[in-house]
């Protein structure tokens, strides 16, 4: 059997994917027709775009996927004609295909309303990667942002907007409320709000009679007769499905368009399917990915023989609207006389909930979530499944009080047909069979069962699934350091500080076994360090510290050491520089400017380390920490002092930074940047922490990174003062210095972290776990106890008698050292 | 450390106890060589092998982490993390990689003494 396949969207993607798991090898042969230059991509994760994932890695496969399994992909090549007769297809570029079934998986395109001037330069729609990159390219352009239309993915473009560095950003609705679809008065009101927090205007109940401007866009008519000034638009007013090649052979659409299809997602020719966001059953487009998926299975397993049926499907959504939790779930407008509702509301918190039960209080009906989505999950499944309800419905919304459970609440009571993941059907049973099959991690079980692996929403209750699955097999499951300790890195942070242990010989007595390792020997050595801050050469905790922490400098090929002062800020003067260029000809050193704009010596034989820093200490210089998991550099531009478009003197800033959090360790390494302008010359947004001038004050970013795996921060804070920022970062370097596993880097502890960045905002900002003074208290106490380790060595001769490579010869130096030279200075011997 | 033939061994004097850091080691010369010492003191433990790591060739072991693997007294290279039996020598990371030589310790008074079989050390613990 030949099936063509056209567009090559989300749907056709699991099209091929169920075609190959299904069909016997070698009985299907498949072709797909893509008009986009791209195979399938996540078009639901499309705004990680700009939040730094590249287009290849939101594809759903790669191309060479297609061909190992003898798919045939032409892509950039619509097909133009549909010769029904004949069942054929013509492609743009030429090709004809005969088929036995045809699918159509066209998807649908952004509905644009006829406004005058949506033709305008800096007027974009959101919904390919194509759209996105042009939106990208314009955005530096523009100061003010509008979107029409408050839907969801309106409010989607609309956090793109923000994302990408506008500041104002409007959404304008036509109807009376936000989400019409999803939510209700009450709620709307309240996500309205939340959002104007977050620099969001929101206008409801407008119409956009025109757009203004000559050539490109600089404002909104509205029919009110008002205007509103806006130098960039999305326009996002609902979706259009793709139909017009259906319309074209004669199968029948709708009036407001969409391929009608049966149970079967067949057209009105029996022969030809449509799947996804083009086709219209029973007078209703679904424009979520898990129907469509849906749709691909149950036109998959028809066309193989097998008798399935499409009869519709729940529409519940979940998701995060910049930082705020949205969500609905079953019928969430059931008329008041066949429901009760039951309405739960804290506009302090911006908490939204209310639960539509039958009249009998046996069952729930449907919902709405804001600001605390949580219990989504949870509720959707209780209303799916029609699991009866706890005495006092109100529990599944606010929990049992007075110290009872609540009852038929929690995973483990739903029954074992409830659907965990609805994006790809997977049942709590499949769950918990993979899991007893010891497939013990979420991404096993991801692997095994395809759960959680499409919106990622039933990830939290998959991972409770796998926990209580174990525990019931008698199972503990742990992150453990080493075979020298059972513990995580965090539970053993908490106890080495409430025991005060103070060296790696008393935690080693007190929660390990063995002599320890090059594992955890660091570990707990930069635990001590974070804890206590002291010296860390002391007697007993010395070795304990990883190879180039306990020589204070980095070894280098051949054996030598590298010397990297304290730079801060990057701002250095002559004579200091005079003084770096007399040590390095003394010492015979390498010199080479550091990315982090400091100066490196290399080529340092180890007994002469101590030398060279008596001179540099006598000069002011402070340990640069380059070889420490420690804070390293906070880079920054000029600032206003000199540059013209200097907003306020990020040097100064980056100095008080530097200052602030220098010899801080911390579980990895930890960069940071400050940039006097949003041109961010001092690329503070691929660092652990990144400041940004504003013009009210800076902006916060975290969890950045370069290196091989390159990402950008995050916004934490905006147009906060100098105070806030400090308190923010010491909240935030705390929390992750007592909570990420060893050698994390801040953005791989996010990438982990349950929640993400919203949650970090969350105990930063708003200290949700109300942590925070303890977090800023922890925090002085180090900057306070902090010392210039290789001062300390260069003033104790006990200590620096460590520094010599032979102990019966400490005059003598290694011989098998050996350089080669190198445009006029010297490089390290290469190695065999 | 129990040798058959302690007829032939050579002990020279190499530090004093207080000289090597606790659960750390230290390198020592003898003749042109270079010998890395470590102690084990919560085991009361002393062990010696060559400074060099085979992989790169580098004087390094003598500045590495000692720790143990199941019970066994090992070394890690500060270069590349390989890590090596300080019972036998042999890499306990990679099996293809060249084993170290390792020689016998004792301890009189607070004074250490490394043992050298026959005429020296072994190749690999020469520069
Ligand atoms: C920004 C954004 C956020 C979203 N967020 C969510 C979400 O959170 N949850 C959710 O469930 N859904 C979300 N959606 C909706 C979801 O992406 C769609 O439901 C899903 O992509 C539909 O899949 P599809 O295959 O039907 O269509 P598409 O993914 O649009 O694929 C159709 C493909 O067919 C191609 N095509 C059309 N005509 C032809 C032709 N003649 N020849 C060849 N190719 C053709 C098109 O170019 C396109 O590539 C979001 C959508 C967007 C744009
Ligand atoms: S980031 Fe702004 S202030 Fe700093 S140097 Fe660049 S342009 Fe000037
Ligand atoms: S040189 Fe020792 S491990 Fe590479």
């Amino acid at each position: 059997m030949k099936i063509v396949i056209i567009g090559n969207g989300m749907t056709s993607y699991k099209f091929c994917e169920k075609m190959v798991a299904k069909a016997a090898p070698g009985s299907v042969e498949l072709v797909v027709f893509g008009e986009e230059p791209r195979p399938a991509y996540d078009r639901v994760h499309l705004s990680a775009f700009f939040s730094g994932k590249s287009a290849q890695e939101l594809e759903m496969a790669p191309a060479d996927w297609y061909a190992q399994n003898d798919i045939t992909l032409h892509l950039g090549d619509p097909v133009q004609q549909i010769d029904r007769a004949q069942q054929t297809v013509h492609s743009h570029k030429g090709i004809t295909e005969t088929y036995d079934c045809l699918v159509l998986a066209t998807g649908s395109a952004a509905f644009v309303p006829p406004i005058p001037g949506v033709d305008k330069k800096g007027v974009f729609i959101y919904r390919t990667i194509e759209d996105l990159e042009l939106m990208r390219d314009y955005a530096p352009k523009a100061v003010t942002g509008a979107v029409i239309g408050g839907g969801l993915l309106g409010l989607e473009a609309a956090k793109a907007l923000l994302d990408l560095g506008l500041r104002h950003t409007h959404v304008i609705e036509f109807a009376p409320r936000l989400m019409p679809r999803q939510i209700d008065d009450n709620g709307s009101a309240l996500l309205r709000s939340k959002l104007s927090s977050l620099g969001l205007q929101v206008h409801t109940s407008m119409q956009t009679t025109e757009i203004l401007g000559d050539t490109s866009i600089t404002g909104l008519q509205f029919a009110d007769d008002s205007t509103l000034p806006a130098d960039m638009l999305v326009i996002s007013a609902g979706i259009q499905p793709r139909d017009e090649l259906a319309r074209l052979c004669g199968l029948e659409t709708g009036h407001r368009g969409g391929i009608i299809v049966n149970d079967q997602l067949q057209t009105t020719d029996p022969n030809i399917y449509a799947i996804g966001e083009c086709a219209l059953y029973n007078g209703m487009i679904y424009g979520l990915v898990a129907p469509g998926y849906e749709m691909a299975e149950v036109a998959a397993s028809h066309m193989l023989g097998a008798h399935k049926a499409f009869t519709g499907f729940d529409m519940s959504t979940k998701l995060k609207l910049i930082g705020v939790d949205v969500a609905s779930f079953g019928n969430p407008f059931t008329p008041a006389d066949q429901c009760r509702s039951i309405v739960f509301e804290d506009t302090l918190k911006g908490i939204y909930k209310r639960i539509n039960i039958t009249p009998d209080g046996q069952h729930l009906l449907g919902g709405i979530l804001i600001g605390d989505a949580d219990d989504y999950n949870m509720l959707l499944q209780t209303a799916k499944n029609k699991v009866v309800l706890p005495p006092n419905p109100e529990d599944v919304l606010l929990g049992a009080r007075g110290g009872k459970e609540a009852g038929g609440a929690g995973v483990l009571g739903l029954p074992d047909e409830a659907i965990i993941c609805s994006c790809e059907n997977v049942s709590k049973a499949a769950i918990c069979t993979a899991v007893t099959d010891g497939n013990e991690t979420l991404d096993a079980v991801k692997k095994c069962t395809k759960a959680a692996t499409c919106c990622g929403g039933c990830a939290p209750m998959v991972k409770d699934l796998i926990t209580s699955t174990m525990k019931s097999q008698g199972k503990y499951i742990r992150n453990v350091i080493c075979e020298h300790f059972s513990y995580s890195r965090q539970e053993l942070y908490d106890l080495v500080k409430i025991k005060e242990l103070r060296s790696f010989d008393a935690v080693l007595d007190h929660y390990g076994h063995g002599e320890g390792c090059e594992v955890c020997k660091p570990v707990v050595a930069s635990i001590l360090a974070s804890l206590w801050n002291d010296m860390i050469l002391t007697k007993g905790n010395d070795t304990a510290q990883d190879s180039n922490d306990r020589y204070l400098a980095n070894i280098q090929k051949g054996g030598t050491y590298s010397v990297v002062p304290r730079v801060p800020g990057g701002e250095i003067t002559p004579r200091q520089l005079m003084v770096i260029a007399q040590v390095a000809e003394k010492y015979n050193l390498y010199t080479k400017i550091t990315g982090g704009q400091r100066i490196d010596m290399f080529g340092a034989h180890v007994s002469d380390l101590p030398l060279i820093w008596e001179e540099l200490v006598a000069a002011g210089f402070e340990s640069g920490h380059a070889y420490g998991k420690a804070l390293r550099t906070v880079k920054s531009c000029v600032g206003s002092t000199w540059c013209r478009f200097g907003l306020h003197d990020s040097v100064s800033f980056a100095i008080q930074i530097e200052q602030r959090y220098r010899g801080l360790r911390a579980p990895h390494k930890l960069k940071s940047a400050v940039s006097g302008c949003i041109r961010e010359c001092a690329e503070a947004q691929s660092k652990d922490f990144g400041i940004i001038a504003t013009e009210k004050g800076w902006n916060l970013y975290v969890c950045g990174n370069g290196g091989s795996k390159p990402q950008h921060a995050l916004l934490l804070a905006g147009d906060v003062d100098n105070d806030t920022c400090i308190r923010y970062i010491d909240r935030f370097l705390m929390f992750y210095i007592k909570t990420a596993d060893p050698l994390t880097r801040t953005a791989t502890w996010l990438n982990k972290l349950d929640g993400g960045i919203e949650y970090l905002r969350n105990v930063v900002v708003n200290d949700s776990l109300g942590i925070a003074a303890q977090l800023e208290t922890e925090m002085q106490f180090l900057v306070d106890n902090y010392k210039c380790e290789w001062k300390e060595v260069v003033d104790n001769p006990e200590l620096r008698k460590r520094f010599s490579h032979f102990i019966n010869a400490p005059e003598e130096k290694d011989p098998t050292i050996k350089f080669e030279h190198l445009r006029e200075q010297k490089k390290a011997a290469e190695w065999k | 450390m129990s040798l058959s033939n302690t007829a032939t061994i050579t002990w020279f004097y190499a530090c004093k106890v207080e000289d090597v850091p606790a659960n750390g080691g230290v390198c020592v010369k003898y003749r042109d060589e270079q010998i890395a010492l470590y102690h084990f003191p919560r085991r009361g433990e002393w062990y010696a092998t060559q400074n060099l790591c085979p992989h790169r060739r580098q004087m390094a072991l003598s500045r590495g982490m000692t720790g143990t693997q199941e019970g066994e007294p090992k070394v890690a290279c500060p270069f590349h993390k390989k890590s090596f039996s300080l019972l036998d020598g042999r890499c306990l990371s990679d099996e293809t990689e060249c084993s170290l030589s390792v020689y016998p310790v004792k301890i009189e008074e607070d004074r250490v003494y490394i043992g050298i079989t026959g005429g020296g050390v072994h190749a690999g613990a020469m520069a």
